[in-house]
């Protein structure tokens, strides 16, 4: 993935400091709770919410299923469709065609849809080392951009930043990209949105190159769809003469019906809207509408490994919505960064480490980032059991074992850092296969309970830093059970 | 190898598990139009195709009403009464200019004084920017959800003629071209044909996860529902 988060702390670390950012958790406070009410009015308003997520879930298990099919499928009708279909394996490759398609039209810049798996596979960087500046024009992702940020949020980049923070970026920044703020501009969030339109139309009024992601492509009729509000993906969809859209090969929806499903569940899980302001469908290419020239990338990088892991996969539901990271209590508290990945929050602990991998600090302690409390679960559109996976990651950190890297099958060896864990697990599975050591280690610990410390010693110093350790009864419940008769003999 | 062919190859691999006959066995839609019956198995669709039940003329309301509550300022004329309620708002608005899809109703626009800009494969953006507004019909408009669909037909437009000018006049001919949910409106459209689904005026909820309206696409969105049409032609 993007090299943007290269020497991440792990989440811990991260986590910890991010907390003490008072602004910072003021910010995310009011932001995901602002949200979460409207999310949970806008489902209520339709009685069949749990059917539309079961079939969502249904369609995106099969099409999974049946992937190499659909993306055969797909790449014939985009491309009868009047579109060229380029395949990438990985982040290189794809930032390699992007920029030998642009580099083509001779154009030094492009206008960008706000895009998850450019963001992913660090296009912008990319296309900066070979002189071609990219405009990002989705207002969190203009606000990432002028303030040399990153993002930490998957639908509201900027979610960190309140409007006086936004306010200054615009002041400081806007004139070194372009048309500069205008003056006097105060923080009401209808002049920074004002200052934006002000500050991009130029841009979109000369682009030649759009660069997008998509949220769905329909395999059957070969149309893709993208779902914005502000009005930016419609400028870079439209007005320039050549589209690159840059998409997770697990995007792809069989048929034209299926988005009746998903134009129901994405609105209202990410912004809360019984629709959002714009959606763009456009099959290949139209005469005299919109682009001449549309290019697809269909892009892997870490994809096709995460389908292999028969209980990550259903990570590949995803549509992104951001609903998980809303209600996240850790997520709330830590912020976006702390996830080191442009996937933060709940979501983003069980994909990341599944398209890079468990191999870096910061990817192994992702699956750690959880205190598995399920209310991501319940409010996917798409039912990913985000506990399951992140239980499921957690024992291939500790236990290491079979996975699929780029391709290949390869044997995990166990973290390290984890051998106090491994040993105490062992121990208990001893001592609960030998009934009579397990009695007898019982009664000792009920009879030295005085003398219990506060806090463990070594290397559990760490889990009880914030944590009570419970209090040793002064009789194991199974000597209770004995000696009363299973209580019938009198309550003590 | 192609990274066409190393893609497809790990995918196949990726999914040997699925070998299973306990997993989800059923083949892939095939190739071409029509339905699989054997896809429409593996997917219930248990969801409903319109929620609640309303009257043709309660849809209509509803519709009003969502596309009210995000923004949009919504009237309703009778068909004899169209030019001189377009006529009006392009006033209320001081429109000096009014871009004109090629098969739009000359009717819609008797009454203006505002200057007629036909729209043309060679204007540039700069050229649609200097225009003040711009009066399309519109494919199907969605009640539960106050969204109006455009579909690119001569009376609609290109695309981009309804995204840089900074006013929007749609109209609707109601009730034959309001549908109740989005379900409804997906089988009244053509894949083919490039669409823009519209929900009110432009907005973005970037600034601290709340609604704001007026970003990049016209900032005013009014919907002319006119009554008592059925999915003909309005005659002026």
């Amino acid at each position: 993935m993007s090299g943007t988060f290269v020497g991440m702390p792990a989440f811990p670390k991260a986590a910890h400091e991010a907390v003490h950012d008072q602004t910072l958790r003021g910010n995310l406070r009011h932001a995901t709770h602002t949200i979460r009410a409207k999310r949970e009015k806008a489902v209520s308003e339709v009685s069949d919410w749990a059917a539309l997520r079961e079939a969502g879930k249904r369609i995106k298990d099969h099409t999974l299923r049946h992937l190499d099919r659909y993306l055969v499928q797909l790449e014939e009708s985009v491309t009868a469709a009047g579109g060229t279909v380029h395949w990438a394996a990985d982040a290189d490759e794809a930032n390699r065609i992007v920029a030998d398609l642009v580099k083509a039209t001779g154009e030094p810049e492009v206008v960008k849809v706000k895009s998850m798996a450019t963001q992913e596979i660090g296009l912008n960087e990319a296309l900066e080392a070979e002189g071609i500046r990219a405009y990002e024009t989705d207002l969190a992702e203009l606000i990432v951009q002028l303030g040399k940020d990153r993002p930490s949020h998957i639908l509201v980049p900027a979610i960190h930043r309140n409007r006086g923070e936004i306010r200054d970026i615009f002041r400081g920044e806007m004139g070194e990209w372009g048309r500069p703020a205008p003056e006097g501009l105060t923080d009401t969030p209808a002049e920074l949105a004002e200052a934006a339109r002000l500050h991009l139309r130029e841009k979109f009024l000369r682009a030649k190159v759009g660069v997008s992601g998509a949220n769905f492509m329909i395999a059957e009729t070969g149309t893709l769809v993208v779902v914005e509000s502000e009005g930016n993906g419609r400028m870079c969809l439209t007005l320039p003469e050549t589209l690159i859209s840059v998409v997770g090969i697990e995007k792809i929806l069989p048929t034209w019906r299926d988005l009746e499903v998903f134009l129901q569940t994405l609105p209202r899980s990410s912004t809360a809207e019984r629709m959002n302001p714009y959606t763009t469908m456009w099959t290949g290419t139209t005469d005299g509408d919109g682009p001449e020239n549309f290019h697809l990338v269909l892009l892997d990088n870490g994809r096709t490994d995460s389908l292999a892991d028969e209980v990550g996969r259903q990570a590949l539901r995803c549509i992104r919505c951001s609903a998980c990271l809303n209600v996240c209590p850790v997520y709330e508290r830590a912020g976006g960064h702390a996830y080191g990945s442009v996937y933060p929050g709940p979501i983003g602990a069980i994909l990341s480490p599944q398209l890079r991998g468990v191999g870096s600090e910061i990817d192994a302690s992702l699956p750690y980032a959880s205190s598995l409390c399920g209310a991501c679960y319940e409010v996917c559109p798409v039912a990913i059991d985000i506990p399951e996976v992140l239980v499921h990651l957690r024992e291939r950190v500790v236990e290491g074992g079979a996975v699929t890297e780029r391709g290949n099958k390869v044997v995990l060896k166990p973290a390290k850092g984890h051998a106090a864990e491994r040993a105490a697990m062992r121990a208990a599975r001893w001592a609960f296969s030998r009934p009579g050591a397990l009695r007898a280690g019982q009664r000792l610990a009920s009879r030295t309970r005085r003398l219990h410390p506060r806090s463990l010693p070594g290397p559990g110093k760490a889990w009880s830093g914030s944590r009570d350790l419970p209090t040793v009864p002064k009789e194991p419940f199974r000597d209770w059970w004995q000696r009363t008769n299973g209580g019938k003999d009198g309550a003590k | 190898m192609s990274s066409r062919e190393r893609i497809l190859g790990r995918v196949r691999r990726a999914l040997a598990d699925a070998q299973d006959p306990r997993q989800d066995d059923t083949p892939p839609v095939p190739e071409g139009p029509g339905r699989d019956p054997q896809y429409e198995q593996a997917v219930p669709r248990d969801y409903l195709r319109e929620h609640g039940e309303r009257s043709v003329a309660e849809t209509v309301d509803l519709l009003a009403e969502n596309l009210a509550d995000y923004r949009a300022i919504v009237h309703r004329c009778a068909p004899a009464d169209l030019a001189a309620m377009i006529a009006g708002m392009l006033a209320a608005r001081g429109a000096k200019t009014v871009l004109v899809p090629p098969g739009l109703d000359p009717g819609w626009l008797a009454a203006t004084d505002a200057e007629r800009i036909p729209d043309q494969v060679e204007s540039t953006p700069h050229e649609l920017d200097q225009v003040d507004s711009v009066v399309t019909a519109c494919a199907v408009a969605i009640a539960e959800t106050g969204t109006i669909v455009l579909d690119g037909s001569p009376d609609q437009g290109r695309r981009r003629i309804t995204l840089v000018p900074d006013h929007h006049i749609c109209v609707v001919r109601v009730p034959g071209q309001v549908v109740s949910s989005v379900p409804q409106a997906l089988e009244r459209l053509d894949p083919a044909r490039p669409s823009t689904w519209i929900s009110g005026p432009s907005a973005t909820s970037d600034i601290e996860l709340d609604r704001v309206e007026g970003v990049h696409g016209p900032r005013t969105l009014e919907v002319v529902l006119v009554e008592g049409q059925a999915s003909a032609d309005v005659t002026s």
